[in-house]
């Protein structure tokens, strides 16, 4: 008689048992929602970018390569007008001197607050860069409009909107992503080779860059193409200080446009199925896939880094 | 001239940490070309002792050195006394094997190459002679461009020590060098060691009392941030003076 109790108890499911499963499943779901909206924005998106391609017959080599963009017209053979290579170039070029001239700063910021007083680094240094991060994109536009535009303006001439203004902002703008990645990074270097490095009587300063900065090269990279990955995304500050020309832009004072300035420009304007707008779709293709790429990169570095 | 047997003397050594008293008065002198076991239950300032005679203390936040400490005669709290410069004399060995993950090769040649050593062949003359000294040399002499993180534990704590021994320095201070390794890579260690002490002075912290009775020449006992008892090896594990000692070698307490 007990152990038939004993069976029935053990063959009904049990309230953990319950509880387990409606947490599996309550989590699953969640899960299931985030791929869902991740897979159909990619799904749409692709569908609609790549219309432009089978739809509108448009030949991918001369989508990248040409350089006139007008996607309401048709050039003398007929065929549609949409050279996104302007807008791919203004990208690149505001993304890679971005980073290049906030690496360094990123770096040093990085440097001494980690090594050199973590103390002031602790207390003034990271609200200072956790504000910075959380500032707005246009408020950073509208600083790049009204004080750094008039500035390159008067120092390097022309009518000072152009790749040159888009970088400073932009560089502002990756600046405390950039750091507070590589002080993570820098952190993440074990105290004992500092003491080792020391003790065999190096200096503060070789210490620093024989042994932290070289032992967290792959961190270092990592957030650096982190803030290249932020700055080819960001549409609006760029967008207000770049000067929106669909011209390859020949130097850094002309007026350009990167990829995001002329999907935010042209969005409202064109009819949905419409070549133009067809073609507005694949720019955010495009944008959809760098990510994906730099993506591949910090987790190809990552990896490297590994090993060490 | 005979050169005098003590390579480091210290004078009533106080040490703290803020408020926190961790040496009380220490002298004790370290001899020239033997090996001297520093032991004494957790916490007793042995490791704070070590950290005191290449200056590394000074990077510690609040801390207050008083007494005199002498290197080869020379003051090394002195105020023209220059910290890199001593480090460069006193070689460290820590408890847990930290190489730089970087090359074998690259790791032994650190202390040269910050001192501004560029030749190639006084390099290379350097690395092989300093593997050889802490008996590596045959196990990595075909990859000393692999990653030192490869290598076993014990074999990266000599590689640790052919880095030391790279920049020639007067004096090693061992802190627990053994106690993160297995018992072959310790006695691998130990062996290496005893060959070293012909032409370094050696000061071991160790938590091991076989250990210390095996290698030293010299042991001192440290209790509370205080010095108990010190001499001859032998005299220390035979005939310990003092009751404390007694009772710490013959495991009562510690």
């Amino acid at each position: 008689m007990k152990n038939d109790d004993i069976r029935a108890s053990l063959m009904k499911r049990s309230r953990a048992a319950k509880n387990e499963r409606f947490g599996k499943t309550l989590t699953g779901l969640c899960i299931l929602i985030i791929i869902t909206v991740v897979v159909s924005i990619f799904f749409f998106v692709a569908s609609k970018g790549l219309a432009t391609f089978f739809t509108n017959k448009v030949n991918l080599w001369k989508f990248l390569t040409g350089t006139i963009w007008n996607p309401g017209a048709t050039d003398a053979q007929g065929n549609p007008q949409v050279g996104a290579l302007p807008m791919i170039v203004g990208s690149f070029a505001v993304t890679f001197l971005a980073a290049i001239v906030a690496t360094p700063f990123a770096i040093g910021a990085a440097v001494f607050m980690t090594e050199i007083s973590p103390k002031i680094g602790r207390k003034v240094l990271q609200p200072v860069i956790e504000l910075l991060v959380g500032i707005p994109s246009v408020v950073y536009g509208f600083i790049g409009l009204s004080v750094v535009v008039p500035f390159v303006r008067r120092t390097f001439g022309g009518s000072g909107f152009g790749i040159l203004s888009g970088t400073f902002v932009l560089f502002v703008m990756i600046l405390p992503t950039v750091t507070s990645m590589t002080i993570d990074a820098l952190n993440s270097v074990p105290r004992n080779y500092r003491e080792a490095s020391l003790a065999l009587g190096a200096t503060r300063w070789q210490t620093i860059y024989k042994v932290v900065l070289r032992a967290s090269t792959s961190g270092i990279i990592t957030a650096i193409v982190f803030g290249m990955s932020r700055a080819f995304g960001e549409a609006l500050a760029v967008q207000m200080v770049i000067g929106n020309a669909m011209l390859l832009p020949g130097n850094l004072i002309s007026p350009a446009s990167t990829l995001t300035s002329v999907l935010t420009m042209g969005m409202g304007n064109s009819v949905m199925g419409s070549l133009s707008n067809n073609a507005l779709w694949s720019l955010a293709l495009l944008l959809l896939i760098m990510p994906l790429i730099f993506n591949i990169i910090i987790r190809k570095i990552a990896k490297k880094g590994a090993i060490r | 001239m005979a050169e005098p047997k003590e390579m480091i003397t210290v004078q009533d050594l106080h040490l703290y940490y803020g408020q926190q008293e961790a040496l009380r008065g220490v002298t004790i002198d370290f001899h020239r070309n033997e090996i001297t076991a520093v032991i004494g239950p957790s916490g007793c300032g042995k490791s704070s002792l070590l950290k005191t005679i290449n200056r590394l203390n000074d990077l510690v936040p609040d801390v207050t050195v008083t007494g005199t400490v002498k290197l080869n005669g020379q003051d090394i709290y002195a105020p023209n006394m220059d910290a890199v410069a001593l480090r460069k004399e006193v070689g460290m060995l820590f408890q847990q094997p930290n190489p730089f993950p970087f090359s074998i090769y690259d790791n032994v040649i650190y202390g040269l190459r910050i001192s501004g050593e560029k030749r190639k062949n006084v390099l290379d003359e350097a690395v092989e002679r300093s593997l050889k000294a802490a008996a590596i040399w045959d196990e990595v002499k075909d990859r000393l461009h692999d990653n030192a993180m490869s290598l076993s534990g014990g074999q990266q704590q000599r590689i640790c020590i052919a880095r030391v021994l790279a920049t020639q320095p007067k004096v090693i201070l061992m802190d627990e060098p053994t106690s993160a390794l297995d018992p072959i890579s310790s006695s691998e260690i130990e062996r290496t060691m005893l060959k070293l002490k012909d032409d370094y002075s050696i000061v071991i912290v160790t938590r091991n009392m076989q250990q210390a009775s095996r290698i030293s020449d010299r042991t001192a006992f440290f209790l509370a941030g205080e010095l108990i008892e010190d001499g001859p090896t032998r005299d220390i594990f035979m005939q310990p003076q003092k009751k404390e000692t007694e009772d710490y070698i013959s495991g009562r307490f510690g």
